[in-house]
C-alpha cells in the first residue's frame, strides 16, 4: 500500500464526509431544536436532488442556459426541500411538538409517500447532475496527482456550510432564540419570542440542507432510488456518534463515518459496513451522549 | 386606582388536583405583594396569567383585554414580563445575549446600556454565561430581561430565594425604583420583609385561593396571621 493510496483513501473519506455533514447538520439542527426525529429527511434529499434535476434538464440541454443550469439547480433544489420542510412543521409536526414518537411515525408515514410520488412523477431511471465546468474534471494536488475537482469543491462547501452555520447561530439574534430554544421553549416564549415561527425557520434551514446535499450528492454520484434511507440512516448514525444538537459533534461525526467508510471498502470491502456499526457501538458505550453531546 | 390586571375567578387543574381554585385579585398602579406557604399555587398563578399553564375557567384581564388563550408570547408582548422562580436562565446564552434577545428597537425607557447603567455588575459579566453567576447577579440578568421588554407590569416570583441578606436589601432598593417609575409589580413572595417592604399592600394565599388582603404595615404587627398563614414563627 503506497502513501499515495493511503491519501487518495483519506481523501475520498473526506469528501464524503462532506456530503454527510451538510445532510446531517440539517437533520442535527432540527433535532436540537425541536426534539424532532425527522425520519422525513431523507426525503428532503430525494426531493432536493429530484426537483433539481427537473429544472437542471431542460437548461443543460440549451446553449443559451447551459452554463447556469448547475447553479440554479442547486438554487431549486434547496428551495424545494426547504419549502417542503416548512409544510411539514406547520401541516404536521408543529402542533404535535414534544410527542417525538408520534412524531417520527408521522415522518416514517410521510417518506414513504414521498418516495412513492417521486416514483410516480419521475419515474425509476437513475439520474446525475454535470458538473458545471468551473467544477469539473480534476486539479491537481501535492503527492497524489489529480483529483476530481468537484470533490474538493465539496470539502470547501461544507466548510462553508459548517462556518455559516456557527456564524448563524452565534452572532445573530435568530441564533441567540434557537440556542435559547433548545434551553427552554417555555421560557423563550414567555420573554415574547414567536417560537413556532422560530420553529418554521429552523426546519426551513435544516430541509434546505438535506436538498443541497441532494443536488450536490447527486453530481458526485448518480442518484437511485433508496438514497433517502441511506442518507437518513446516515445522518442518525453521524449525530449519534457526534452528539445531538452539536454542529461540531455533527462535523466531528461525519468525518469518522465517511472515512471509517472509504477505508472499510478499501481494506474488506465486503464488510464494510461493520466498521460504522463498530464506531457507533464504541461510541455509544463510552460516551452515550455522543462525542461532543451534552447530558441532559 | 384602576386595574391594571384583573384576575376573576381563575381556575386551574392539573387532572384531579384543583390547584386555582377561583383566584380573583387587582393590580392597578401601586406594587401589589403576594404571600403563601409552600405549594399554595402562587406559581400556578403567575403561570396561569403568562398562559403558560392553562387556565379552563375565569378571567385574567390587561387593561380590559383578555389574555387567556392566546399562548405567553403574546401576553409577553402585550406587557406581562415574568420574573420566573429559579430564574430559568438559557444556560447557553452569554449575559449579553440574555440582553440582546429581549431588547427592542426603537425609543423605550429601558435599553442594553441603561440595564448595565444600572447593573455594573452584569457588565463586567456580560461574556460570562447565564449558568456562571452567582445567584444574586442571575436574580439581576432575570429582572434585567424582564424590564427589557419594557412591559407593562412585571411578575416576580420569588426573586429573594436564596440570596444573602445584603444581596436581598439591593433587591428590594431595585424593585422599589422599578414599582416608583410606574411599572405594575406583582410581587410573589416567602419572605416577608422583602414583601412589605416593597407594597403597601399584602394578598396572602391559602390553597388556591386568595384568602385575604391586608396592608403591609397590618401583617408586619399580626404575629397570628404572620403564623397562621405563612408559618413564620417567632421567639428564640
Ligand atoms: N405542572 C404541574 N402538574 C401537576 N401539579 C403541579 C404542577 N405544577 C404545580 N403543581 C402542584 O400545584 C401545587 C401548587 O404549586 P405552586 O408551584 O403553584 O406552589 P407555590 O405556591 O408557588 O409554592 P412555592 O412557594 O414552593 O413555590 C403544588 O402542590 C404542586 O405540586
Ligand atoms: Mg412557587
Amino acid at each position: 500500500m503506497t502513501l499515495q493510496y493511503m491519501i487518495t483513501v483519506t481523501l475520498n473519506g473526506l469528501t464524503l464526509a462532506a456530503l454527510y455533514f451538510i445532510v446531517a447538520s440539517g437533520f442535527s439542527l432540527i433535532f436540537g431544536l425541536m426534539r424532532t426525529v425527522n425520519m422525513a429527511h431523507g426525503s428532503l434529499y430525494l426531493i432536493g436532488a429530484y426537483v433539481g434535476f427537473s429544472v437542471f434538464d431542460p437548461l443543460y440541454a440549451s446553449s443559451a442556459t447551459y452554463d447556469y443550469a448547475w447553479y440554479i439547480a442547486v438554487v431549486a433544489g434547496v428551495a424545494a426541500a426547504a419549502v417542503a420542510g416548512v409544510i411539514m412543521q406547520v401541516v404536521f409536526l408543529g402542533w404535535m411538538q414534544g410527542q417525538e414518537l408520534r412524531q417520527a411515525l408521522v415522518t416514517i408515514g410521510l417518506s414513504i409517500i414521498v418516495a412513492d410520488q417521486l416514483l410516480a412523477i419521475y419515474g425509476g431511471n437513475p439520474f446525475q447532475f454535470f458538473a458545471p465546468d468551473l467544477l469539473f474534471g480534476p486539479t491537481l494536488v501535492p503527492v497524489i496527482g489529480r483529483y476530481s475537482t468537484f470533490r474538493l469543491f465539496q470539502i470547501g462547501l461544507a466548510l462553508a456550510v459548517g462556518i455559516g452555520l456557527w456564524v448563524l447561530l452565534n452572532k445573530t439574534r435568530l441564533g441567540i432564540m434557537v440556542r435559547a430554544g433548545v434551553d427552554d421553549r417555555q421560557m423563550l416564549a414567555a420573554c415574547g419570542i414567536n417560537v413556532p415561527l422560530v420553529s418554521v425557520a429552523v426546519f426551513a434551514l435544516g430541509a434546505g440542507l438535506a436538498g443541497l446535499g441532494g443536488v450536490i450528492g447527486a453530481t458526485a454520484q448518480p442518484v437511485a432510488l433508496g438514497v433517502d434511507v441511506k442518507f437518513l440512516l446516515t445522518s442518525l448514525v453521524v449525530v449519534i456518534v457526534g452528539g445531538m444538537g452539536s454542529i461540531g459533534g455533527t462535523a466531528i461525526g461525519a468525518i469518522l463515518i465517511g472515512v471509517a467508510e472509504q477505508w472499510g471498502q478499501a481494506l474488506f470491502p465486503t464488510y464494510s459496513v461493520i466498521l460504522t456499526f463498530a464506531i457507533m457501538v464504541a461510541v455509544l458505550a463510552i460516551r452515550p451522549q455522543g462525542i461532543l453531546g451534552r447530558t441532559g | 386606582m384602576s386595574a391594571l390586571l384583573e384576575v376573576r375567578d381563575l381556575h386551574v387543574r392539573f387532572g384531579q388536583a384543583h390547584i386555582l381554585q377561583g383566584v380573583s385579585m387587582t393590580l392597578g398602579a401601586e406594587p401589589l405583594s403576594l404571600v403563601g406557604r409552600n405549594g399554595m399555587g402562587k406559581s400556578t398563578l403567575c403561570h396561569a396569567i403568562m398562559n403558560m399553564v392553562a387556565a379552563k375557567e375565569g378571567s385574567v384581564r390587561l387593561d380590559g383585554d383578555d389574555l387567556l388563550g392566546i399562548g405567553p408570547s403574546r401576553v409577553a408582548r402585550r406587557g406581562v414580563a415574568l420574573v420566573p422562580q429559579g430564574r430559568r436562565m438559557f444556560p447557553s446564552l452569554s449575559v449579553h445575549e440574555h440582553l440582546l434577545l429581549v431588547a427592542r428597537r426603537g425609543e423605550h425607557p429601558w435599553t442594553v446600556d441603561r440595564v448595565y447603567e444600572t447593573f455594573p455588575r452584569l457588565a463586567e459579566r456580560r461574556r460570562n454565561g447565564g449558568n456562571q453567576l452567582s445567584g444574586g447577579e442571575q436574580q439581576m440578568l432575570a429582572i434585567s430581561r424582564a424590564l427589557l421588554m419594557n412591559p407593562r407590569i412585571v411578575i416576580m416570583d420569588e426573586p429573594s430565594e436564596g440570596l444573602a441578606p445584603v444581596i436581598v436589601d439591593h433587591l428590594i432598593d431595585v424593585l422599589r425604583k422599578i414599582a416608583a417609575e410606574g411599572m405594575g409589580v406583582l410581587l410573589v413572595e416567602q419572605n416577608l420583609r422583602v414583601a412589605t417592604s416593597v407594597s403597601e399592600t399584602v394578598a396572602i394565599m391559602v390553597t388556591g385561593r386568595i384568602a385575604t388582603t391586608m396592608s403591609a404595615r397590618q401583617l408586619d404587627e399580626d404575629r397570628d396571621a404572620q403564623r397562621r398563614y405563612l408559618g413564620v414563627s417567632h421567639g428564640h
